[in-house]
């Protein structure tokens, strides 16, 4: 997956997990929380969703990483590298 | 009894002190037994509405109803509800589940964005959502406001038959997809399926800081809800009750494959005539979802506020079987039943309503009805119905949607009744029983419902018009 069908895939995630929040207007360089009503179960069901549809296993050291989506676009393009999207 | 006999003496007397009008004076015997053969009969009392012993009570204790909110399967608010019934409207509809496949159910359309987010629908349950939009509205039709309430004065005691099946058994469907890996195993599991769950997220929704609790009462817990809710209210651990019962169980396919292979799953080629309580030619439980609460408080309180009045609860009782699993025992629903009737000060005559548990299971109506002709015997005042015809059996919201059904009738005047009886099974042939057509001009001050449930748990809770 390159770096934008990796943020695609976490905007997909996104609009799941806060099917009432505007999207468009997301900044990548702001953190999800400053942005959007998450909290640490909406978290963890970005780890989750990226482990069943990729196998993607992120350690609990890592979350740090997903705190805004460019932090985790450049956290996850090595490990999503060699997936290809369907 | 003597001490009855005196405190009622002393309601008709206040009766005519208020000007009971004497055209309204007849002479009916009122009866202290539980039979219809007169055990001390007082004659001439004021049949505006009956005396019973809450009344007695200081109007602290005194537990009323002044609000109703329910989705079921044929309505999403009180008197659509209502109307559904008087219309003979069933809810009852073709119905696919997982596994199990395709069946019947009662499936409720209610709109689950009226007071949730998206976000809070996909993170709770479906109980939870049957709850916070059952609860939401009951406040609203009681008129509270809500902005001006102390909610840690208000407590949710929301009866279910069961909590977490649908959570769990849609967990194990997903692991199934990844080899039953289990770190695919939701972490949103253990907070969807603790038992309090429905109540919860009342609670988490409305803002509400009192107790919350569900009170697991199998098919006896609308009941049991309400019966939970005065109780606390009484005991003054909170000032405003939401109370009642609410069901998911439709979405379990484990409670379709369970009747089932007990042989007690409906099966009817008109999804409408499927549910046939009390016709020789049932065949089973429909299941249903549904829910229906009630806002309690005590009569002072409500008489503070000018709350609009619904009924009082006059009476109630709950005792077990402790004979079997799933098999009811008639002398111990029998007993529940008179329990009531005493704890209400009436007399089995004196009923007007009742509103039977009836599934359409072969022995369940046949063991209910056996308890009622135990009870009322050949008395010729109760009317006899059953709310299940139409919808099925929501569960844990049973007793409550019944009630509901039925309450109105205190204004209306009319029962309706159970529907898709074409051929009367003779060992339900008790009298009173109304049957496929409504029965209009019917005077209801006292409505006695019937919840009974597994494990051998029954209740019955008597309201009376006010």
């Amino acid at each position: 997956m390159t770096p934008a069908e990796i943020r695609d895939e976490i905007l997909d995630i996104l609009e799941d997990i806060s099917p009432d929040e505007e999207l468009d207007s997301l900044d990548d360089e702001k953190a999800f929380r400053d942005q959007l009503e998450l909290d640490s179960m909406d978290f963890l069901d970005i780890v989750m969703e990226l482990r069943k549809r990729h196998r993607v296993q992120i350690p609990e050291e890592d979350y740090g990483n997903l705190a805004s989506m460019h932090s985790t676009v450049t956290y996850l393009e090595p490990k999503m590298k060699d997936i290809v999207k369907s | 009894m003597v001490s009855q006999a005196l405190s009622i003496l002393t309601s008709i007397v206040s009766l005519f002190v208020t000007g009971c009008d004497a055209v309204e004076v007849l002479a009916v015997p009122l009866l202290l037994g539980n039979s219809c053969s007169p055990s001390v009969p007082l004659t001439n009392f004021c049949l505006v509405i009956a005396p019973n012993r809450a009344a007695e009570l200081p109007d602290d204790q005194r537990i009323v109803i002044t609000g109703v909110g329910l989705t079921a399967p044929n309505g999403n608010d009180w008197t659509s509800f209502r109307e559904a019934l008087l219309e003979k409207r069933s809810g009852v509809q073709p119905y696919e589940i997982r596994y199990f496949g395709k069946t019947l159910a009662g499936i409720c359309d209610f709109d689950t964005n009226r007071y949730q987010k998206k976000k809070e629908v996909r993170r709770g349950t479906r109980a939870g959502s049957v709850g916070v939009y059952a609860a939401n509205e009951a406040i609203q039709h009681a008129g509270i406001d809500w902005n001006n309430t102390d909610r840690s004065r208000v407590g949710i005691y929301v009866g279910v038959t069961e909590h977490g099946n649908v959570e769990t058994e849609n967990e194990i469907y997903v692991i199934k997809g990844f080899d039953y890996d289990t770190s695919c195993w939701s972490h949103h599991h253990n907070p969807r399926t603790v038992a309090n769950n429905p109540a919860g997220e009342i609670a988490l929704n409305m803002g509400i800081t009192g107790p919350h609790y569900t009170i697991g009462a199998a098919c006896a817990a609308g009941n049991a809800g309400i019966i939970q809710g005065a109780q606390m209210l009484r005991l003054n651990e909170c000032d405003l009750a939401i109370a009642g019962g609410t069901s998911e169980s439709i979405h379990t396919f484990g409670i379709f494959a369970s009747f089932n292979s007990q042989n007690a799953l409906a099966t009817h080629d008109d999804p409408a005539q499927a549910s046939r309580p009390f016709d020789v030619d049932r065949n089973g439980i429909v299941v249903a979802e549904g829910g229906c609460l009630y806002v309690l408080e005590r009569l002072s309180d409500a008489k503070a506020r000018g709350a609009q009045i619904h009924g009082e609860l006059v009476g109630y009782a709950m005792n077990t079987d402790a004979t079997d699993f799933v098999l009811p025992n008639p002398e111990r629903q029998a007993e529940c039943v008179q329990m009531a009737l005493k704890k209400a000060g009436l007399a089995a005559n004196q009923i007007d309503l009742v509103s039977t548990h009836a599934t359409g299971t072969s022995s369940g109506d046949f063991q209910e009805c056996k308890a009622l002709r135990t009870v009322f015997g050949d008395c010729t005042n109760p009317r006899i119905n059953n709310t299940k015809s139409y919808i099925g059996h929501a569960m844990g919201a049973a007793g409550s949607l019944e009630l509901a059904g039925n309450l109105l009738s205190f204004r209306d005047g009319v029962v309706h009744p159970t529907i898709n009886v074409d051929q009367l099974d003779p060992d339900c042939a008790i009298p009173g029983l109304v049957l496929n057509e409504p029965e209009e001009g019917k005077k209801i001050d006292y409505v006695l419902n019937n919840s009974f449930g597994m494990l051998g748990i029954n209740s019955v809770v008597i309201i009376g018009r006010v």
